[in-house]
């Protein structure tokens, strides 16, 4: 039974920023109906009274001293840097108008 | 050659007995590494890089701290770290300033480290010699190792079938000697599985045990960094040195790290002592219909070999272990669709400029991720999104509650719980890539390990059909001591089983020079 229509799965894409194929899509919208069928098995489950559980070891607050140390020199930050200008990334116009 | 490939035998203790009984230097052992590890991994590709000049220059440092701790005497040569000298394979996610990390994907390639991971800063320091980075599914995200960018990783003991994965590359480089112990990381059975399918030892610590500072993550509510070793010891000096509080991970416990060594007699008798009176939770529910007759078969053997080195064996019921895969399913694509939406092609990495900013993201995001990646982002990001959050992502998260609630009851009542590691033995090469959810399968019996928190450890636990099977074991929070001894005690007790005696069955196949690299069935050749 499918939950998910080929229209949800390009949805989900372009909010996952995925650009895909025709060819992907359609394989994802079995695959992932597939493993959403596995889901289902949850609602088997009375839930209603359960607390969730986001982490599993019962630590909080871990705070440390705000202290100057040692960071990346500009050089190393951008080194990885597809496309660099002097000091900064280079990205496409994102404000119209900008030039 | 000029290098003794009997070095690479030995288990990382006997390398450190021999490293300060002079009776070879580390400059010795690394190249006898390497060598073996040039030689014979065309057919094996565990290795994304062997870093030859690095290795030796760590080695040459080795041998200098030998030296200068034999001038002042035996108690400083005692003092040495375990680890001094000793072989190591870093995961392809672990950043070191200077070396590449892919972690297995295309979307990293070209990403040169700007700094060390902490793990990687405390090996260093413990003059462990880093031979270079291994395969591994891209993003840890599989269980067979065939999800990586570079190509499969096989499996030593059968070169036409999975290692396991995702940290499958650092388990094959310790199974056929290329290193003595190896990094991995294990957010649903990414070191035990693999390590069950090498026939080596592999722990996942409690979550907390070790710091993830420049690990590349995947689940971060679920990610664990732990040791490969060949046998128990050489797994626990291994995570003996990588373990602890590092202010840089806020998730890493400070709780204090205990001596597991010390409580890890080489002597067998006195190991074996260790399991006396002990109470091992067995859970009926871990014993599923679709386990291999012969893996059934050798892990209760397994678990009557500790009843008569003394425990005690306790029938328990984790009755929600059947919602552990919907729940780490949900879980672990979810956290990971926010962790992946770094990779922006803009900072670092894969880059695909394809107009504006938009469809510069679509274009990078779509070349650069590989198709399981693709699917759990997409898995993620829908159960994430607006009017699902609360049906499966809550929904989740309440479920991971009863889930550790079984393993809080159980072990109110045992001192650890022993089980399969994986249903099957290494399965082969292309059989379960086109069914994720029979992939998915792969990692029944450990995942929920990861849901609750908790350490867990495969060791070897004999074949099946020529294939290794692991016994796993599963402690409290924090209990990774009593894991090693009890892993210890089966090691001992065991130690003249005839399968002890036995060497991953292609080792022979990876000499001959005319190899070729592992293939998924249908892939074109690669040259």
């Amino acid at each position: 039974m499918a939950i998910l229509s080929r229209a949800d799965v390009a949805h989900v894409a372009h909010l996952a920023r995925l650009g895909l194929t025709d060819a992907e899509l359609t394989l994802l919208e079995g695959q992932l109906n597939h493993i959403l069928d596995q889901y289902r098995v949850l609602s088997e489950l009375d839930t209603t009274a359960i607390p969730p559980t986001a982490q599993t070891i019962e630590l909080e607050n871990i705070l440390r001293e705000d202290t100057p140390g040692s960071s990346l020199t500009p050089e190393e930050a951008l080194a990885g840097a597809p496309e660099r200008q002097g000091d900064y990334f280079v990205v496409p116009v994102v404000v119209e108008g900008a030039d | 050659m000029g290098t003794d490939r009997r070095l690479t035998r030995l288990r990382a203790h006997e390398m450190a007995r021999g490293l300060r009984a002079g009776a070879f230097s580390a400059r010795e052992l690394v190249d006898a590494h390497l060598e073996l590890a040039h030689a014979t991994d065309r057919g094996l590709h565990a290795w994304l890089f062997l870093d030859d000049a690095r290795a030796r220059a760590r080695a040459d440092l080795a041998d200098r701290r030998l030296a200068e701790a034999r001038r002042a005497g035996p108690e400083a040569l005692a003092a040495l770290p375990p680890l001094l000298g000793i072989p190591v394979a870093l995961k392809d996610l672990v950043v070191t300033r200077g070396q590449s990390s892919t972690a297995g994907s295309r979307i990293l390639q070209g990403f040169v480290g700007p700094f060390d991971a902490h793990i990687a800063e405390r090996i260093d320091a413990a003059g462990g010699v880093v031979l270079g980075k291994t395969n591994m599914d891209e993003f840890a995200m599989g269980s067979s190792t065939e999800h990586s960018a570079w190509g499969p990783t096989a499996n030593p003991w059968d070169l036409g079938r999975v290692p396991g994965g995702s940290s499958g590359g650092s388990a094959a480089a310790v199974a056929a000697y290329h290193c003595a112990v190896a990094i991995g990381t294990d957010t649903g059975g990414s070191i035990r599985q693999p390590a069950a399918l090498c026939g080596i030892v592999g722990m996942k610590p409690t979550y907390g045990r070790v710091s993830r500072y420049g690990i590349v993550a995947f689940a971060s509510s679920l990610d664990q960094v732990g040791p490969f070793g060949r046998d128990v010891r050489d797994a626990a000096a291994l995570l003996q040195t990588v373990a602890g509080r590092d202010e840089r991970d806020s998730t890493s416990s400070p709780l204090p790290v205990p001596d597991y060594l010390a409580d890890l007699p080489a002597d067998d008798d006195a190991a074996a002592r260790a399991v006396r009176g002990l109470r091992l939770g067995l859970p009926r529910e871990y014993f599923v219909p679709g386990m291999e007759p012969g893996v059934e078969a050798r892990v209760r053997e397994a678990v009557q070999t500790l009843a008569s080195a003394g425990a005690e064996i306790v029938d328990v019921s984790l009755p929600h272990t059947d919602y552990g895969l919907a729940t780490y399913y949900i879980i672990a694509p979810a956290e990971a669709s926010a962790n992946l939406a770094r990779y922006d092609g803009i900072r670092y990495g894969w880059s695909v400029r394809d107009g504006d900013v938009l469809a510069n993201y679509l274009a990078t995001r779509g070349a650069g991720f590989g198709d399981e990646v693709k699917r759990r982002i997409m898995l993620g990001t829908y159960a994430l999104s607006a009017g699902y959050y609360d049906a499966y992502y809550v929904k989740a998260q309440k479920v991971r509650t009863m889930i550790k609630g079984d393993f809080d009851a159980a072990f109110e009542r045992v001192d650890a719980i022993v089980a399969p590691t994986s249903p099957s033995v290494a399965f082969p090469l292309g059989a379960r890539l086109d069914d994720p959810v029979a992939m998915y399968l792969s990692d029944a019996c450990t995942l929920p390990v990861n849901v609750a928190g908790l350490p867990g450890i495969s060791i070897p636990c004999g074949l099946s059909g020529g294939l290794p099977v692991g016994l796993q074991i599963i402690g409290r929070p924090w209990d990774e001591g009593r894991l090693f001894r009890i892993a210890r005690a089966y090691e001992a007790v065991t130690a003249d089983a005839d399968w002890r005696r036995l060497e991953p069955s292609d080792l022979p196949a990876l000499a001959d020079p005319a190899i070729r690299p592992p293939r998924l069935p249908g892939a074109t050749a690669q040259t």
